[in-house]
C-alpha cells in the first residue's frame, strides 16, 4: 500500500470579498472595474434621493412664491449646496458608466485592459463635468 | 400512476414566460432616452438655480421646456424604479419583505412622479 500524503492538498476557495479567514489576506484583490460597478448602483441609489428632491421642486413650484423660495433657501443653504454638489458627482458618474455599459451591451469593449481604461474615463469624466458646472455655476449666478 | 401526459406537455409553463428579457431591455431604453434628457436637464438646473419663482414660472411654461421636463421625470421615475427594484432583489430574501419592499418602490416612484408632472403641468398651463 503506497502511504497517502500526509498534506491534504489545498482546495480550491471562492473568491471572497473580505478575507480567506481570520487574519488572513484577502483572496480579492480590489479591482478599479469593482469599484465602478459598486460606485454605478449606490449613485443610482442616491439619484433616487435627488429625483425625489426633484419632484420636491415641482410640488414647490406649483404652490406658489412662498413655497418655492422655502425651497430654494433649502437647497441653497450649505448643507443644500453640499448635498447638490453630491447629486452633481452623482449624475455624471452614473450618465458616464451608464454609457461604458451601454457600449459593453453592443458587445465592445469588455476585454479587461478596455474595461480598467473606460473606468478610468469615466472618473475623469465625472471630475471634469462637475467641476466644469460648478464653475458655470459659480460664474452665471446661480450658487 | 402512468402519466398520459407528453413530456412536452408536462414542461410547458414551467419554463421561461417569453418576456425574462423585457425588463433588461425597459431599463436599457429608458437609459438611452435619459442620456441627452439629463444633459438637458443640468442646464435647466443651472439656469433655475440663477432665476428666482417668476423666472421658474416663464421657463416651465414655455412648450419646449414642459414637454422635455415631463419626459425627464417620468423616464427617470420609470428608470430609477426599475434600478431599485434590482436593488431589491439582489440583496432582500425574504419573500415578505421583498414584496413589500417592492411595491413601497413602485409606489414612492409612482407618486412622486405623478405628483411631479401634474405640477408641472399646472403651472405650464397656467394655473400658478
Amino acid at each position: 500500500m503506497t502511504e497517502a500524503s500526509s498534506t491534504p492538498r489545498e482546495r480550491p476557495v471562492s473568491p471572497h470579498l473580505v478575507t480567506g479567514g481570520l487574519g488572513s489576506p484577502p483572496l480579492w484583490r480590489w479591482h478599479i472595474t469593482m469599484w465602478t460597478s459598486i460606485l454605478h448602483r449606490a449613485t443610482g441609489v442616491a439619484l433616487y434621493v435627488g429625483a425625489l428632491i426633484a419632484a420636491v421642486w415641482a410640488i414647490a413650484l406649483a404652490e406658489g412664491p412662498d413655497a418655492y423660495a422655502l425651497f430654494k433657501s433649502l437647497l441653497g443653504s450649505i448643507p443644500g449646496k453640499v448635498v447638490m454638489f453630491g447629486l452633481t458627482v452623482c449624475v455624471f458618474y452614473h450618465l458616464a458608466n451608464g454609457v461604458r455599459h451601454l457600449v459593453w451591451d453592443t458587445g465592445h469593449g469588455l476585454d479587461v485592459k478596455s474595461a480598467n481604461a473606460s473606468a478610468i474615463v469615466v472618473f475623469a469624466f465625472a471630475a471634469a463635468a462637475t467641476l466644469a458646472i460648478w464653475g458655470i455655476a459659480g460664474m452665471t449666478g446661480a450658487l | 400512476m402512468v402519466s398520459y401526459r407528453t413530456p412536452l406537455g408536462r414542461a410547458r409553463g414551467l419554463g421561461s414566460a417569453k418576456h425574462g428579457a423585457g425588463h433588461w431591455v425597459s431599463e436599457r431604453i429608458s437609459s438611452i432616452a435619459l442620456v441627452p434628457l439629463v444633459i438637458w436637464a443640468v442646464y435647466g438646473v443651472l439656469r433655475l438655480a440663477a432665476g428666482d419663482y417668476g423666472f421658474a414660472v416663464h421657463w416651465v411654461q414655455q412648450p419646449l421646456n414642459a414637454t422635455l421636463l415631463v419626459l425627464t421625470l417620468a423616464i427617470s421615475f420609470w428608470h430609477m424604479q426599475s434600478g431599485m427594484r434590482v436593488v431589491v432583489e439582489d440583496y432582500i430574501h425574504k419573500a415578505l419583505t421583498k414584496s413589500a419592499l417592492l411595491l413601497l418602490n413602485l409606489f414612492v416612484c409612482g407618486l412622486a412622479g405623478a405628483l411631479a408632472i401634474f405640477s408641472i403641468l399646472k403651472v405650464a398651463l397656467g394655473g400658478a
